[in-house]
Order: structure tokens, then C-alpha cells, then sequence
């Protein structure tokens, strides 16, 4: 029972920061700062998501549940090597493609 | 030689956890056999070197993890209240960053650890200098970045 709870909070909060996240690739202006909002899904997001999930599967020996665990963490243990790669080759391509990043304050953004 | 038995044992501890077959002999035969002719073509491929498989950095490394989680987390909550707040107060900057890693493998894990730090993302890397694209002023102050870049020196270490 508290298993669940805490399961609940922590998929709740990764699908907090998913949705933060898509607002973020809605309003930002340009590809780099979408990109500062899409790596939030994939870092927080996904991996709340995980540890969620894998407060659902336990670590009990006998039904198989901490397979499943070990199984979640090395899916965010790849998430964490191959999200940053992903967003660095995005970035170099549009550098690459010479679209300019917007520098400076926008829209009545702080001084 | 201690690379190339590590990377197998490595590779069986993995083939073991995502198969879940510990009580078939022929199974688990055909695990082994597979390891050791993925050992032996990466062997025969030269990638088994100290970039492919830097077996002496993980337990520095998972010293350096936790550090790097609490950063993520403090990093997504900032860009969240950005992305949050009504009037979208970003000031987007280019900065260039000297690293102080003396290898390719400690400047990628350099590079790799802002990028994953939202607000922050390597856009290049030339030599020890590091270019990165910063969501705020504020993301590029340089206190979380020197703390970064002397932890990932230790995780480099000597070797």
C-alpha cells in the first residue's frame, strides 16, 4: 500500500515534468531552447516514470518482481547515455543548417 | 587483458538480467558462447580499449552519479518554473568552456553531463574548449560548471 503511494507520486511527477516539458517545446522560440524543454521529458520525466514503475514491479526474489526492477534501471541507465547524444546531434545540425540562436532577452524575459 | 575479461563478465551479467534464464544448461550455454564471440570480435576489432571499456572509471563513476541526479533534478525544476512563468523570462547565450579533462572520454562525459543538465547543452567541442548553448544568463554563471568539470577530473583520475 504505501508502495503504491509512493508509486503513484513519483509517476505522477515524471508525467508532470513530460507535460511541463511539451508546453516548454510549444512556447520556446527557437530549435536550441526547444531543446532545453524536450530534454526535461527525457531526464526528470522518463525517469520518475521509471522509478515509479519499478516501485510497482518490488524487489521481491520470488515472483521475478526485481528482474523486471533491474530491467528499468537499465533502460534509464541507457536513457542517460543516449538522451544527451541525441540532443547534442540535434543541436549541431541545425548549427551545421546555420539557423541562428536567438541571443538575448525575449519577450520581456528578466535584465 | 583485465579489459577483456571484464568486458565479458559484463556482457554475461547483462545477457543474464535481460534473459532471467539462470536453470537451462542449453540456454545459458548459448549465453556464453555468445559473450565470448562478442569478446572475441571486439577484441579482434580493437574496440576493448581504455574508451570502450573503461572498467576503472565505474566505481569513481557511480561516486560522481549521485552528484549529477541531485544537478538534473535542481536544473529541471529551474527550467520547469521558467517554462512555468507567465512571461517566459529566458535570455538565451552562447558561452565557450575551458575543460580541464586531459581525455576524449573525460570530455565526453563533460560534455554528456551538460547536456543532460537542462538549460545547458553542448553545441561543440573543439579540442578543450567546449562550446554551450544556455536557456538563461543565470544557467552559465560558472559555479555549477567548475564544480562539474573538477568532479569529472576525479572520476577521470590518473589512468
Amino acid at each position: 500500500m504505501v508502495w503504491d503511494v509512493l508509486s503513484w507520486i513519483f509517476i505522477l511527477g515524471g508525467l508532470f515534468f513530460i507535460v511541463v516539458g511539451g508546453v516548454g517545446v510549444l512556447r520556446f522560440p527557437d530549435v536550441y531552447t526547444r531543446l532545453h524543454a524536450a530534454g526535461m521529458t527525457d531526464t526528470m520525466g522518463a525517469g520518475l516514470v521509471l522509478i515509479g514503475l519499478s516501485f510497482q514491479s518490488g524487489l521481491s526474489f520470488e515472483s521475478g518482481g526485481w528482474l523486471i526492477t533491474v530491467r528499468l534501471l537499465m533502460i534509464w541507465a541507457f536513457l542517460l547515455f543516449t538522451s544527451p547524444i541525441a540532443t547534442h546531434a540535434l543541436a549541431r545540425a541545425a548549427l551545421h543548417g546555420k539557423v541562428e540562436p536567438i541571443r538575448g532577452d525575449v519577450e520581456g524575459g528578466d535584465s | 587483458m583485465a579489459r577483456i575479461v571484464g568486458l565479458w563478465f559484463i556482457l554475461f551479467a547483462v545477457w543474464l538480467l535481460l534473459s532471467g534464464h539462470w536453470d537451462s544448461a542449453l540456454l545459458v550455454g548459448f549465453g556464453l558462447g555468445s559473450c565470448t564471440l562478442t569478446v572475441y570480435i571486439a577484441s579482434r576489432m580493437d574496440v576493448a580499449d581504455h574508451e570502450g571499456v573503461p572498467i576503472y572509471w565505474i566505481g569513481r563513476f557511480l561516486l560522481y552519479l549521485p552528484w549529477l541526479l541531485k544537478e538534473i533534478l535542481v536544473a529541471n525544476i529551474n527550467v520547469a518554473k521558467v517554462i512555468l512563468s507567465p512571461k517566459l523570462p529566458i535570455s538565451p547565450i552562447m558561452v565557450v568552456f575551458r575543460s580541464t579533462q586531459k581525455s576524449d572520454l573525460g570530455r565526453v562525459l563533460y560534455a554528456n553531463s551538460i547536456t543532460l543538465t537542462p538549460g545547458t547543452i553542448t553545441t561543440g567541442v573543439e579540442g578543450d574548449q567546449l562550446e554551450i548553448h544556455a536557456l538563461t544568463r543565470k544557467d552559465v554563471d560558472g559555479r555549477e560548471e567548475d564544480e562539474m568539470d573538477r568532479r569529472v577530473s576525479i572520476v577521470e583520475g590518473a589512468s
